[in-house]
């Protein structure tokens, strides 16, 4: 098989070749020691005296998922860094191809699968823009406070396992403790606790269930003191600090050349959100602020993530409070499903619900593109219709894609220690990279 | 030549000379460019018209039709907060267009892409190799006559 080539001019084989090359007559068995040992002398064969070439991941635990990073090193200083991906291809974009609208919203679930309800927000959006369909206001609301809701617990498995990777243990376990109460409000909306597809074309799945008010609020009422302690445990920790500050620097002309988008972006100073850009189901109705920072480094993306936690707290708290009445789904016979009770007595009802079970709906031909703000920066939706019941194309424009390509800008030049932590305050998602 | 009712639009109307046809349909500007003349577009709406950032690269296949691939930048500017869509065609038996590294790098893993899952072939690109598929995967699978389900090709 082919050299992987890195721009500097080192040249390794990738290492299944070094499997396969090393499998014996036993049956395809290969001792892990034999390959390291073949590993290590091929790379420093190939690498020159004085630098040698490191593969990390595809199973590094701090890489959050399968990325794989090959470094070339002087010592500890990395010369050269090149991103590999591709791990996680499932072919996500070709399967939209093949299934009508309404059911893709399962599949972009798991895409982004620590964001599953911004996923499903913004094809939905985008399905409902080509369709030209006014969703109620209540739908609306009810959307933007579960989006929120998976910003937090997004944010919270972002803090937890890049502190742990840090080696700071205890703010993994109270993240996932919130996460918990986070999932178990999802829970009580869907019945899912990540792969919700709770957004349909035309508003929600389900009307929201009894008694969500009350867990909310509660969840609420406590959060905010719970992202002080949080901050208690890290802020002004020594360690934490000492592992963070200065660290990771990518200068923002650089940024958006490469197309980051997210906290990455406002840690560097630059104040864009798609939430206040160009808002979207009914985010100009609420009050929030968009924190920036100017250090541009991992401590500045931590700080600015810890701040869009209170600001979606209080944005949760306002559709709490504000909630409109009304119907979580679009009065749109034909696209959305009737009511069970209309089904069983209504003859018109049952022809629709057929019809849409059995064959789906047609959309109208067009192309849009549709982006949203979702926890790591903009994802973006394109679609194209011809007019069939079934999406002509989509393309899912993620942000952890665009994101990734600055990771050799971030770490050539700086310690492979503190690669971790330049990884880490990047909260890619390796499944929104390689659909 | 841009349909008459984009004419008045001032953007639309500075990529007159480059533009073969364009529309603007759910409050989006699509317009579509001469293959050739894809650098001297994005050159222009980055320096001149604040378009800083490439959003994304990809295509669309429309097989059975000629041209046959369709190759869509989606450009952002922030400055301005505007955002447009330019779109080439390309033939199906030669998918060949300049690569946009030059004029925005962020292009590099885009057109990586699309020339994985599509086989658009971007000339002066500084890696066009496969970044999703396996390198030695026969095929690209967002094509129109690939099969869905199944493993041969």
């Amino acid at each position: 098989m082919s050299e992987i080539k890195i721009p500097g001019g080192a040249v390794i084989t990738p290492l299944s070749d070094l499997n396969n090359a090393n499998e014996g007559a036993d049956g395809g068995v290969t001792n892990a020691q034999e390959v390291e040992q073949d590993y290590r002398e091929h790379l420093s064969a190939k690498s020159g005296p004085r630098t040698m070439v490191l593969n990390m991941g595809p199973q590094h635990p701090s890489t959050h998922g399968v990325l794989r990073l090959l470094l070339e090193l002087d010592g500890e200083t990395i010369l050269k860094a090149a991103p590999d991906i591709g791990y996680l291809h499932t072919g996500i974009e070709k399967e939209f191809e093949a299934k009508t609208y309404q059911q893709g919203v399962t599949l972009t679930d798991r895409i982004d699968y620590l964001a599953p309800m911004s996923n499903n927000l913004v094809y939905c959006l985008a399905a409902e823009k080509l369709l030209d369909l006014e969703i109620p206001e209540h739908a609306q609301w009810m959307r933007v406070m579960l989006a929120e809701f998976t910003r937090l617990n997004s944010h919270l498995v972002w803090l937890g396992t890049h502190a742990i990777d840090i080696g700071a243990m205890t703010v993994f376990l109270y993240c996932f403790r919130e996460r918990e109460d986070i999932l178990r409000v999802f829970e009580m909306f869907s019945g899912q606790r990540m792969m919700t597809s709770y957004f349909r074309i035309g508003g929600l799945a389900l009307p929201a269930p009894r008694g969500w008010q009350k867990r909310v609020k509660d969840f609420v009422d406590i959060f905010p003191s719970r992202i002080d302690e949080y901050e208690e445990l890290l802020t002004n920790n020594r360690i934490w600090t000492g592992r963070t500050k200065g660290i990771g620097y990518v200068p923002l002309e650089d940024m958006l050349d490469l197309g980051v988008t997210g906290p990455m972006l406002r840690a560097a100073g630059m104040k864009i959100d798609v939430r206040k850009d160009a808002p979207y189901s009914s985010y100009e109705k609420f009050d929030f602020d968009v924190p920036t920072s100017t250090d541009n480094d991992v401590f500045s993306r931590y700080q600015v993530r810890l701040e869009e936690m209170r600001q979606s707290c209080k944005i949760i708290k306002q559709a709490l409070e504000g909630m409109p009445s009304g119907s979580h789904q679009a009065d749109a016979p034909g696209i959305v499903l009737p009511d069970r009770e209309k089904m069983k007595t209504q003859m018109e009802a049952l022809i629709f619900h057929f019809k849409i079970v059995t064959e789906g709906f047609r959309v109208p031909e067009g192309e849009v593109y549709q982006a949203i703000e979702s926890p790591r920066g903009e994802v973006g939706c394109y679609m194209v219709s011809d007019g069939t019941q079934k999406p002509y194309r989509v393309h899912w424009r993620g942000p952890s894609f665009a994101n990734l390509q600055a990771i050799p800008k971030m770490i050539e030049g700086t310690l492979i220690a503190d690669v971790i932590a330049g990884l880490g305050s990047m909260d890619f998602v390796l499944g929104d990279t390689d659909r | 030549m841009l349909p008459e009712e984009l004419r008045e639009n001032p953007l639309a109307a500075a990529l007159d000379g480059m533009a073969t046809t364009g529309k603007f349909a759910f409050g989006e500007l699509t317009v579509e460019i001469e293959p050739a003349r894809i650098l001297d577009a994005l050159r222009l709406l980055r320096h001149e018209w604040q378009y800083e950032r490439l959003t994304s690269v990809t295509g669309v296949d429309r097989f059975p039709v000629e041209p046959r691939f369709e190759v869509v930048y989606h450009l952002q500017s922030v400055a301005r907060n505007q955002r447009l869509r330019l779109k080439v065609r390309l033939p199906g038996d030669n998918p060949e267009i300049e690569s946009a590294v030059t004029v925005y790098r962020g292009a590099n893993w885009y057109e990586r892409e699309t020339f994985d899952l599509f086989g658009v072939r971007f000339l002066n690109h500084p890696d066009l190799t496969r970044i999703m598929m396996p390198e030695d995967w026969p095929g690209h699978p967002l094509r129109k006559d690939y099969p869905i389900t199944g493993t041969r090709y």
